[in-house]
């Protein structure tokens, strides 16, 4: 269910299809975001799930795993 | 020094586009001037402007692309990619080292600054996009084009208001001609159709309020004008060395010849009431060409439809063409465009191209009621059929900066 809402919106701030992305996606190096598209991807994930990302968390987000993980912990 | 050609032309423009849709709107007549549909106008006194119709990004440019950039960089890529087919340019045949692009933009990305303002106030000064700045910056319209298609030569936007494009073009002419580069991606793009935009060109009195007509609110040298009409779209030109298009079999439309520059350094928005800096410009223009004023045949005028503008302008061809002047034949295509700001320049350019190219001369639509104080020939309402062998093109900007183009039949 997390899976599902973190992966659909990476999907359409990037473009690209939502079908292929799994836990283990990069977001750099298996989708092409630069920097900009990750700090876009960040303020969409806070507005969509109520939380703050500090800049020092989201550097160390790099799969979509990462974030899932991060955001269940966050929530809970 | 070397000769300098237009060898490719591509135009988004309110009456087509696209190079054909362009030029035969405008020897029709046709007026892109509508009622504003990019936002709702119930609070603004002016509710009519002259968008670009049915432009879809995503038909030049990738969805992610096209997200990247402002509607004004959109249109400065778009009509690259129309002017580069239009020139047959296999760019990786060529030195992209020595291929530039120099593109005027008055504004910038206006559209997305109102957004990301609105967005600060609604939510907060971390919800402002990354993309904010790398959007708004009027260099996009140049770094886009440069980044899109690899040009990796001298790339830049010039900014000087309504003359942007023009300037744009003269620079990058000298560039060619002094041989720095073999090529420049040149003219103008604008998308400035937006809330704040409007409300301030507004409160300036520059625009009609003809809201009532608005295929005839653009009159300009008309008796009754009232002011210009907010246009957007980009016009692109690309200017080479005449060898290297020679070398590659390019059709030449025209060769530029001259170029002049001025300022009135006289005031933020009205014009010198002599005419001197835009006087200046045109026989600068024509020095730089050795070209005499009476083998002058059309001069597409900045012609914007404001009171002053057509008045001095006028007097500006007068000063410089002397009695010459009533032979000529002047149109401003504005009064079928609206006015593109920095991107004027830029259609402004290919519409004198396509009369020296073809001996066909836009009108200039809506003429009704003759001005005393503008008494020339402005080609009213239908075109004429007249081979010329050179032709100009003025802009004329707010900050009091001037620029003329002299184009000669190729």
């Amino acid at each position: 269910m997390l899976f599902e809402k973190v992966r659909d919106i990476i999907a359409e701030q990037l473009d690209v299809e939502a079908e292929g992305i799994t836990m283990e996606t990069s977001m750099m190096k298996d989708l092409e975001a630069d920097s900009l598209d990750a700090v876009e991807i960040m303020m969409a994930l806070e507005d969509e799930f109520g939380v703050s990302i500090p800049d020092e968390d989201a550097e160390n987000l790099k799969n979509i795993g990462d974030i899932v993980n991060y955001l269940q912990d966050k929530i809970s | 020094m070397k000769r300098v050609v237009i060898t490719g032309i591509g135009a988004i423009t309110p009456i087509g586009i696209g190079k054909e849709n362009y030029w035969n709107s405008l020897l029709k007549g046709n007026s892109g001037i509508g009622y504003i549909t990019r936002f709702d106008t119930k609070d603004h006194d002016v509710k009519i402007g002259a968008e670009v119709k049915d432009f879809n990004p995503t038909d030049f440019l990738d969805k992610k692309e096209a997200k990247r950039m402002d509607r004004f960089a959109q249109f400065a890529v778009a009509a690259t990619k129309l002017a580069i087919e239009d020139g047959n340019i296999n760019l990786d045949d060529l030195n992209k080292d020595r291929i530039g692009a120099i593109i005027g933009s008055g504004i910038g990305g206006i559209e997305t600054l109102e957004a990301e303002v609105n967005r600060y106030t609604d939510k907060g000064a971390k919800r402002v996009s990354p993309l904010f700045i790398p959007m708004m910056i009027s260099n996009m319209a140049a770094g886009q084009v440069s980044m899109t298609f690899g040009l990796t030569g001298a790339s830049m936007t010039l900014t000087t208001a309504c003359a942007s494009a023009t300037h744009a073009i003269g620079e990058s002419f000298r560039m060619i001609k002094h041989g720095y580069l073999d090529m420049v991606v040149t003219g103008g793009a604008e998308a400035s159709i937006t809330p704040v935009s409007v409300a301030g060109f507004t409160s300036m009195k520059a625009l009609s309020t003809r809201n009532d007509d608005p295929s005839k609110a653009c009159r300009p040298f008309d008796k009754e004008r009232d002011g210009f009409i907010m246009g957007e779209g980009a016009g692109i030109l690309i200017l080479e060395e005449f060898e290297h298009a020679v070398k590659r079999g390019a059709t030449i439309y025209a060769e530029v010849v001259g170029y002049g520059s001025t300022s009135d350094a006289f005031h933020i928005t009205q014009p010198d009431p002599d005419a001197k800096g835009a006087s200046r410009a045109i026989s600068l223009a024509l020095e730089d060409g050795k070209v005499d004023y009476k083998e002058v045949g059309y001069i597409n005028a900045h012609g914007t439809s404001t009171y002053f503008n057509d008045k001095l302008e006028t007097l500006a061809i007068k000063n410089v063409f002397k009695e010459y002047a009533y032979e000529l034949n002047i149109s401003s295509t504005k009064s079928m465009t609206g006015h593109l700001l920095g991107a004027a320049g830029g259609i402004e350019a290919i519409a004198t191209a396509l009369a020296l190219n073809t001996g066909n001369i836009p009108p200039t639509v809506n003429y009704e009621i003759p001005d005393e104080e503008c008494d020339l020939n402005y080609t009213p309402n239908i075109m004429v059929k007249k081979d010329i062998k050179y032709a100009m093109s003025n802009s004329l900007g707010f900050g009091g900066h001037n620029a003329s183009i002299l184009l000669k039949k190729y």
